[in-house]
C-alpha cells in the first residue's frame, strides 16, 4: 500500500467528516438532502477507493448499495415526503447553528484523542478511519438530538450509519460487512417508509418519558 | 439419491430451533382464518421448545461455524422458548378477543402471527450465534418485528410508541455495530483478518492478547448499545411505550425475552473483558446503571396511571438488579443474577397474561378504573396478586430467593451498595402494594362480565416461580453453578 493510496483513503474519509458538518448547518430541507446526497455518494467514493487498495472486491456491493440506496432512492423518496408534507421551509433546531456546530467541533476533537490513543498498535490505515467514523458517527447522533423535524432526524440517523459503513469498510477484511450493509439497508429503508405512510412530522417533541406521560394525563 | 442426502445439512435440533419458527413465520404469513393460525403458532412454539429441550439433553458439538452451544446460551434458549409457547398460547384466546372486537382485521392477524415466529426465530438466532456480527444481525431484526408489532394498532399512541421504540433502538442498534467493529479491531492482530475473528469461541481464548485500549472504548459502545435494549435507566425511554400500546403477547415477550437476549449479548461482552487482564474491570460500569435503574424505576412506579406501563416500569427495575448482580460478578452474585432473570422473565410474562385479560374485560389500561378484581373476577384477580407478590419479592416465592441471594453476597462484599439496592427494592415494593391493593380489592368498578381466558399458561409460570421459591431441584443448581462459574 503506497503513499498516495493511503492519502486518498484519508481524503475521502475526511470528506466525510466534511459532509457531516454541512449537514449541521443546513436550514432549509431540500439543502440539508442535497447534502445528505452528497455525502453518500463521498461515502460511496470511500467504500470503493477501500475495495480497490485492500482488494476486496466484495466491498464493491457495499459501494453499490451505498450509491444506489443513498444517493438516489432514498433522497428521491425524501423530496417527496416533504413535498407532500410540505415542510420544506426551515429546520427548527433546539440549539442554535453556531454552538451546534462548536459541540460538532468538540465531538471531532474527542473522538480523535479517544480513538488515536486506543488504536496505537492498528495499522494507521484503519487508525484515522475509525476516528473519522467515530466523528461521522457522533456528528450524527448530536444531528438527531438537536432537530425537531421527524425528517432531519432521519437524515441525522443515516449519516451516522454512514459513519458506522466508514468504520466497518476501513476494518480490513473484517467479514459480513455486506451483509451489515443490506441489515442496515433494510432498517433505513422501514424508517423512510414510516414516515412516508405515517406522515410523521414532528418527532415526538421529546425523548423523554415526561412529555409523553403529561399527553396521557400520567402526571398530576 | 444418497449423493443428495449427504448434501443436506444435518437436520438436528440445533437447526430445528432456528427452522421450525423460521418456516413457520412462512407459513403463517400466507394462512388466512384465525382458528388454524393461532393453533398453529402456538404448536410451532411447541416443537421449537422440544427442539430446545433436546438440545439441553444432546448438545453438538461445535463446529466452529455460524452457531454454537454452551452452558451459557442453553439456559437463554430454554427459557425463551418456554416462555415464548406459553405466550403463544395466551396469544391464541387474546387475540380471539381483539378480532371479535374489530381492534384487529384478520390481515393484520396473518401479520401478526408470521412477526411472532420471526421474533422467535431472530431472538434463538442471536442466542446460539457465534459470531458477534451474526448476533448483532439477529438483534436488529428482534427489533425491527417487534418495532413492527408494537405499532400493529395503528392508532396514534401505538404509532408514537413503535416510533420512538424504532428510533431509540436503532440508535442503540447503530452503537452496539460500532463496538462490535471495534471488537474485531481489537481480535485482528492477534486471531488475523477474516472470518476468525468475529467467532466467540475463537476470541474468548485469545481475548487476553488483545489491545485493552481498544476492548475498553468498544466496551463503552456496547454498554451503550445493547444497554438500550436491555432498557437500562438513563436509555430506557422507548421501554414503557412500547409495553403499554402494544399487544400484551407482545409485551410479555419483550419483557420476558428480548430484554435477556441483549443483556444476554452484553453479557457475552463482559466475559470477553474480563478475560483480558488489562482492560478495564466492566463490573463497575453495570453496577452503576443498573443501580441507577433500580432506583429510578422504583420511584417512576408511584407515578403510574397505565397498568401496562406500570409493569413495564417495573421491567426496568428488575433488568437493573439482574444487571446490578451481574456486574458485581463472582459465583453467588452471577448465581443470583440467573436464578432472577428466570424468576422475572417467568412472573413479568404471568402478570403481562393476567394484565392482558383484565384489560380486555374493562376495556381500559388505566389503574383508575380497575377495582376489585378479586370481587369480580377471582381467578384473575388472585393470579394478580399472585404474580404481584411474586415480583414484589415477598416470601416464599423464588424471586424472593434470588433477591436475597443477590443482596446478601452484595452484602459480605460492598455493604453500601447492598444498603442502596434494600432501598430500591424497598421503594418499588411500596409502589407495587399500594396499586395491587386498589386493583384487586374492595368494591368492583367498570365490566364484570365473565372472561374467556387461558389460565393454563398462567398457572404454569405462577406455579413454577412458587415451586423455586420453596424448593431448586439439584441438577437446576449446578446447572446454574456451572453458568456462573463460566461468567466469573
Amino acid at each position: 500500500m503506497n503513499g498516495l493510496s493511503l492519502d486518498i483513503a484519508h481524503l475521502l474519509a475526511g470528506g466525510l467528516v466534511l459532509t457531516s458538518f454541512m449537514l449541521l448547518y443546513q436550514d432549509r430541507m431540500y439543502g440539508l438532502l442535497n447534502t445528505f446526497t452528497l455525502q453518500a455518494v463521498v461515502l460511496s467514493a470511500s467504500v470503493a477507493w477501500q475495495a480497490n487498495i485492500q482488494l476486496a472486491p466484495h466491498l464493491y456491493v457495499t459501494a453499490l448499495i451505498a450509491l444506489v440506496l443513498k444517493a438516489i432512492i432514498i433522497p428521491v423518496a425524501l423530496h417527496r415526503v416533504v413535498a407532500r408534507l410540505g415542510i420544506h421551509r426551515t429546520i427548527e433546531t433546539v440549539v442554535g447553528i453556531g454552538p451546534t456546530m462548536l459541540a460538532g467541533m468538540g465531538l471531532v476533537a474527542l473522538s480523535m484523542v479517544v480513538m488515536l490513543k486506543a488504536t496505537a498498535a492498528a495499522d494507521p490505515l484503519a487508525r484515522e478511519d475509525l476516528a473519522f467514523a467515530l466523528s461521522v458517527v457522533l456528528l450524527g447522533l448530536m444531528m438527531m438530538v438537536t432537530r425537531r423535524n421527524a425528517v432531519s432526524q432521519v437524515v441525522g440517523f443515516m449519516s451516522l450509519e454512514n459513519g458506522l459503513i466508514l468504520a466497518a469498510t476501513g476494518a480490513k477484511g473484517m467479514p459480513l460487512v455486506v451483509e451489515i450493509s443490506v441489515a442496515f439497508s433494510v432498517l433505513v429503508a422501514f424508517i423512510v417508509i414510516g414516515v412516508f405512510l405515517f406522515r410523521i412530522r414532528e418527532r415526538f417533541d421529546s425523548v423523554d418519558v415526561q412529555a409523553l406521560d403529561v399527553f396521557r394525563g400520567e402526571r398530576r | 439419491m444418497n449423493l443428495v442426502l449427504t448434501e443436506l445439512p444435518p437436520f438436528d435440533a440445533l437447526h430445528a430451533v432456528l427452522i421450525i419458527p423460521a418456516s413457520a413465520a412462512a407459513l403463517l404469513a400466507l394462512l388466512p382464518g384465525y382458528w388454524l393460525a393461532a393453533r398453529l403458532n402456538a404448536l410451532a412454539a411447541l416443537a421449537t421448545l422440544m427442539a430446545a429441550l433436546l438440545l439441553l439433553v444432546e448438545r453438538p458439538a461445535s463446529r466452529g461455524g455460524y452457531l454454537f452451544v454452551d452452558d451459557l446460551n442453553i439456559v437463554f434458549v430454554v427459557l425463551s422458548t418456554f416462555v415464548g409457547f406459553t405466550t403463544a398460547v395466551f396469544s391464541a384466546t387474546y387475540i380471539g378477543h381483539e378480532l371479535e372486537i374489530g381492534r384487529l382485521t384478520p390481515r393484520y392477524l396473518r401479520f401478526y402471527h408470521a412477526m411472532y415466529q420471526t421474533l422467535m426465530f431472530a431472538m434463538n438466532l442471536g442466542l446460539l450465534a457465534n459470531n458477534i456480527g451474526l448476533m448483532w444481525v439477529a438483534i436488529e431484526l428482534a427489533t425491527l418485528t417487534t418495532v413492527l408489532m408494537v405499532g400493529i394498532y395503528r392508532t396514534h399512541e401505538a404509532l408514537e410508541a413503535a416510533w420512538k421504540y424504532f428510533i431509540l433502538g436503532s440508535v442503540g442498534i447503530a452503537l452496539a455495530l460500532f463496538g462490535t467493529i471495534l471488537v474485531y479491531m481489537a481480535a485482528r492482530p492477534v486471531i488475523g483478518a477474516g472470518h476468525d475473528a468475529m467467532v466467540w469461541t475463537a476470541l474468548i481464548e485469545k481475548a487476553a492478547g488483545f489491545s485493552p485500549e481498544l476492548l475498553n472504548v468498544a466496551f463503552v459502545f456496547l454498554m451503550l448499545g445493547y444497554g438500550t435494549k436491555v432498557g437500562l435507566a438513563p436509555l430506557h425511554a422507548w421501554l414503557p411505550d412500547a409495553h403499554a400500546e402494544g399487544p400484551t403477547p407482545i409485551s410479555a415477550v419483550l419483557s420476558g425475552l428480548l430484554l435477556n437476549v441483549a443483556l444476554y449479548a452484553l453479557l457475552r461482552f463482559k466475559m470477553l473483558l474480563t478475560s483480558n487482564p488489562a482492560a478495564l474491570s466492566p463490573g463497575p460500569l453495570m453496577v452503576t446503571m443498573g443501580l441507577i435503574s433500580l432506583i429510578f424505576a422504583g420511584f417512576m412506579l408511584y407515578r403510574r396511571r397505565d397498568i401496562k406501563r406500570m409493569f413495564a416500569f417495573s421491567s426496568i427495575e428488575h433488568m437493573g438488579l439482574i444487571t446490578f448482580a451481574f456486574g458485581m460478578g463472582g459465583a453467588l452474585a452471577n448465581f443470583g443474577g440467573l436464578l432472577h432473570m428466570t424468576m422475572h422473565s417467568l412472573t413479568k410474562s404471568a402478570i403481562f397474561f393476567a394484565v392482558g385479560h383484565i384489560a380486555q374485560v374493562k376495556g381500559t389500561q388505566k389503574l383508575a378504573d380497575i377495582r376489585g378484581l378479586t370481587v369480580s373476577h377471582p381467578a384473575l384477580g388472585w393470579g394478580l396478586v399472585v404474580g404481584v407478590v411474586a415480583i414484589a419479592g415477598l416470601p416464599p416465592l423464588g424471586i424472593f430467593m434470588s433477591e436475597f441471594l443477590i443482596v446478601s453476597s452484595t452484602f459480605a462484599r460492598e455493604p453500601l451498595l447492598a444498603v442502596l439496592v434494600v432501598f430500591g427494592l424497598l421503594v418499588a415494593f411500596g409502589a407495587l402494594m399500594l396499586r395491587v391493593g386498589e386493583v384487586a380489592f374492595g368494591e368492583p368498578v367498570g365490566s364484570t362480565a365473565p372472561v374467556q381466558a387461558s389460565y393454563v399458561p398462567l398457572l404454569a409460570h405462577l406455579g413454577l416461580v412458587a415451586a423455586a421459591g420453596v424448593y431448586l431441584p439439584e441438577p437446576l443448581v449446578e446447572w446454574f453453578q456451572t453458568v456462573a462459574k463460566l461468567l466469573g
